[in-house]
């Protein structure tokens, strides 16, 4: 790793080797973290070196800027922060931070010896996301992480922004029955239709550096002719479909040229002094397109589903919400991608979305996930979500309000708050919050089961202690983090969630359950049950949310496809949960109870209780269900009053279904099991 | 501990003790570990060999008049800066002390304050030659370290 000048391959290769796994490496997030260090000055960089090697950080260094940002370009996704000297001779410090935030989208550090108050305040205004001054303290190194968690949270948001505006292209993809029911091991998921055209998005990327999305790479003349297109159009009128039609480059898709766009508003508000975030993400994430989103993820498929089914949701939002979302429920419509996207965009590919999810994690790239979202589907389905979202209304917790009764019940369940979490999911502010708030977003909006499977995701990472996301990578909001279920918490955020929860529960079939994890998509629902099993101190209002939209759904035409969804999520969910308490398991006994094809029946038997229960929580089910998990239900239940109902309903399923105990009863997901 | 430890012990203490070095001087040693043993020693060593040629950048640099104090104050900005990380006390100091005289177009201070640097920059050496040398034969001793 010595770099002395440049960046040798190995530098970089050693370096990007950190989060091969992010499984592993995301356990001990920090450790790991790739950074790039720049600085003309042998010995500080030597010094620097060794004290990021003592962070237990992957390090490397370059002198001089020009290499640095080849090593970035060549690397995307190789390095989640960068820190670099302010006085350079080849190349000044503040131009290198606006190109890597441009182009790249990392957080950048700068530093000097320099502490004028007006070399601070450029490293401000020029985006820097801190200021140290030299000599550098090993203490000042050891929390630049949080710079990392920080902006993947942010870019989630905004890329659920930017999202939720292209939603409404987005088709959900007819449901497939087959998929739902039969696949809950990963092959069905897989093949919803939406997810294949992710998947394919998501094939292309490159597994080797950790599953991520491809992100777009802004080069510079990809960049001059996206601001000869926004100076044509003018900035007030560029819009990203324009600016894309002006640009004409192949490839280039509407997702990412918006949330370009958002990144270069940023940029020129900073140069004129103003720098405000539009961070909306918490809030604004709430809003109800992108709150929803939020939501959704965790929701995701589930979610949209349930909306749907309830009626509530507009079949069409409900579609680009499950667009959103992931693709999970492909067949419902329900865009699952939300919450894959969120979390690792998962619902294209479980793999991806884990690989996004650790990749984010390792790379913290916040550009991959809003990129690799945007890519991938996530944006697209994000943008669907949004709509979805829109349409239900506002996404926090509004998704309930927005139309889907049910949706909106649960969506209330899931709390505003869920929003603000799904949201959150990014900030990993709140992991418990996620799971409400996921489940929230989800049934009302339909929320792009992006976002709620995010939640769902988040959920399970963390399970039983949230480790979630806020620490991770914001972006990958989901619990991923959180928990400690998520093997690589950290990074998991919005890839693995799922899937490290699916994969250390165990309890899922890896396949099946790792697509449902991770997009969170899969189980928005289980997710959000899951979460809401798991965190049982957390409100996971999402619980209920996720019950509710079986329920829903189940009446709905959903039924077919929601409930093997449903199901499975559940299963999945369950499973991941069961790490805490068993109540995963019985979580997904009791989605799958209601998600299975007599979900349907069930659910209108027990449908009143669902449907009460729907309305109320859907989670509350997941309370019910959970007599394993004795913490868990009681979680549930104190989240969810209407656990009575779910409960019953629960026991319904659950009598069907069995003892889930192992934490994917779902085994696979075969509805057989449950019990009409 | 035995002489040579004790020496080493005593020539360290009194480098800190008469100002030569500051804290950030410990913060290295702190990084010192197995897998990088000589790490302090690497890293003066290091500084040495550069700030030299930054010190005979500087020199010509003033030997052209009228003096770009610009330039000049650029040059100590980042001979301050490495000499800081070291723990370079006294050299700092006349580091801001030249870099004040640059602001203020005094080329008279800055060229006085030059040589006064220079030699703090020899003398630091000596002594921390001397000292790695007889911390080498003296063997493995605990240098004060600061409480994790």
């Amino acid at each position: 790793m010595n770099l002395s000048n440049g960046m040798g391959s190995m530098s970089t290769a050693s370096s990007s080797g950190a989060w091969k796994s992010a499984d592993v490496v995301s356990d001990q997030f920090p450790a790991g973290l790739r950074v790039l260090v720049v600085d003309d000055d042998p010995t500080c960089l030597m010094i620097l070196e060794k004290m990021l090697r003592t962070c237990l950080y992957e390090v490397t260094k370059c002198n001089r800027a020009e290499i640095a940002l080849k090593l970035l370009r060549e690397n995307k996704n190789g390095f989640d922060i960068v820190i670099s000297d302010v006085h350079m001779p080849d190349m000044d410090g503040f131009k290198l931070l606006e190109r890597v935030g441009l182009e790249m989208d990392l957080p950048v550090i700068m530093m000097s010896a320099d502490d004028g108050k007006s070399v601070v305040m450029k490293g401000v205004t020029h985006g820097a996301c801190d200021y140290l001054i030299k000599p550098v303290r090993i203490e000042a190194l050891k929390n630049i992480w949080q710079h990392v968690v920080r902006k993947k949270k942010n870019e989630w948001k905004e890329v659920e922004q930017s999202g939720s505006v292209e939603e409404g292209d987005r088709q959900p993809k007819p449901s497939d029955d087959a998929d739902y029911s039969s696949s809950a091991n990963e092959g069905t998921w897989k093949n919803s239709k939406r997810r294949k055209d992710e998947e394919e998005e998501a094939d292309e990327r490159d597994d080797s550096s950790t599953l991520k999305k491809p992100r777009v790479v802004w080069s510079v003349e990809l960049h001059q002719q996206f601001v000869g297109a926004v100076n044509q159009l003018g900035i007030d009128k560029a819009v990203p479909k324009k600016i894309l039609e002006l640009m004409n480059v192949p490839g280039l898709t509407r997702e990412n040229v918006a949330s370009h766009l958002q990144k270069y508003r940023l940029y020129l508000r900073r140069l004129s002094g103003v720098s405000q975030h539009p961070s909306n993400l918490n809030n604004s994430f709430l809003s109800p397109q992108e709150a929803s989103f939020g939501a959704m993820s965790s929701l995701n498929g589930l979610d949209l589903q349930t909306l749907a089914v309830t009626g509530q949701l507009p079949a069409q939002s409900l579609a680009t919400l499950q667009a959103g979302l992931g693709r999970s429920t492909a067949k419902s419509g329900m865009p699952m991608p939300l919450v894959d996207q969120r979390n690792l965009f998962s619902f294209e590919n479980p793999k991806l979305r884990f690989a996004e999810g650790q990749q984010h994690l390792s790379s913290s790239k916040p550009m991959n996930l809003l990129h690799g979202i945007p890519t991938n589907m996530e944006a697209k389905q994000l943008a669907n979500l949004h709509q979805s979202a829109q349409s239900l209304g506002g996404v926090n917790m509004q998704v309930n309000a927005h139309g889907v009764q049910n949706s909106a019940l649960l969506m209330q369940m899931s709390q505003p708050q869920s929003r603000g979490q799904i949201l959150n999911e990014t900030s990993g502010t709140h992991v418990p919050r996620l799971s409400s708030s996921m489940g929230q977003p989800i049934l009302s909006n339909g929320i792009p089961s992006g976002v709620l499977g995010r939640n769902g995701i988040a959920d399970n990472g963390r399970g039983a202690g949230y480790n979630p996301v806020q620490q991770n990578s914001s972006m990958l909001n989901f619990p991923l983090n959180n928990s400690s279920e998520l093997p690589g918490n950290n990074f998991t955020l919005g890839s693995t969630p799922g899937m490290s929860s699916l994969t250390s529960k165990g309890a899922f079939p890896e396949d099946a359950n790792c697509e449902i994890k991770r997009s969170s998509g899969f189980a928005p629902s289980y997710d959000i049950f899951n979460e809401l099993h798991h965190h049982k101190s957390n409100d996971w209002d999402l619980q209920n949310v996720g019950l509710t939209f079986d329920a829903s759904q189940h009446t709905n035409t959903m039924h077919g496809s929601l409930d093997s969804s449903v199901l499975v999520h559940q299963g999945f969910s369950s499973s991941q949960r069961s790490a805490p308490s068993r109540n995963p398991s019985t979580v997904g006994k009791a989605m799958f109870s209601i998600g299975e094809g007599t979900h349907h029946v069930n659910v209108q038997n027990n449908g009143q209780h669902l449907n009460s229960l729907i309305v109320d929580n859907t989670v509350r089910v997941k309370a019910e269900r959970v007599p394993d998990a004795s913490s868990q239900t009681s979680y549930f239940h104190e989240q969810f009053g209407q656990e009575d109902l779910m409960s019953a309903l629960l026991k319904q399923q659950q009598e069907g279904i069995g003892a889930t105990e192992n934490e994917f009863d779902f085994d696979g997901y075969s509805l057989d099991n449950i019990p009409v | 501990m035995d002489k040579n430890q004790r020496q080493v012990r005593l020539m360290r203490q009194s480098l800190f003790d008469q100002g030569f070095l500051d804290e950030q001087f410990i913060q290295l040693e702190e990084l010192q570990d197995d897998a990088n043993p000589n790490f302090v020693e690497e890293i003066a060593t290091s500084y040495y060999q550069d700030s030299s040629r930054s010190l005979q950048t500087i020199e010509l640099a003033l030997e052209k008049t009228p003096h770009d104090f610009n330039k000049l104050d650029g040059y100590m900005h980042q001979f301050k800066g490495s000499s800081s990380s070291i723990g370079a006390k006294k050299v700092k100091a006349e580091c801001q002390q030249f870099r004040e005289y640059c602001k203020a177009g005094n080329g008279e201070g800055c060229m006085r304050t030059f040589q006064a640097l220079k030699r703090e920059h020899a003398t630091l050496k000596k002594r921390l030659e001397a000292y790695f040398q007889l911390a080498r034969q003296a063997g493995p001793i605990e240098t004060a370290r600061r409480p994790k």
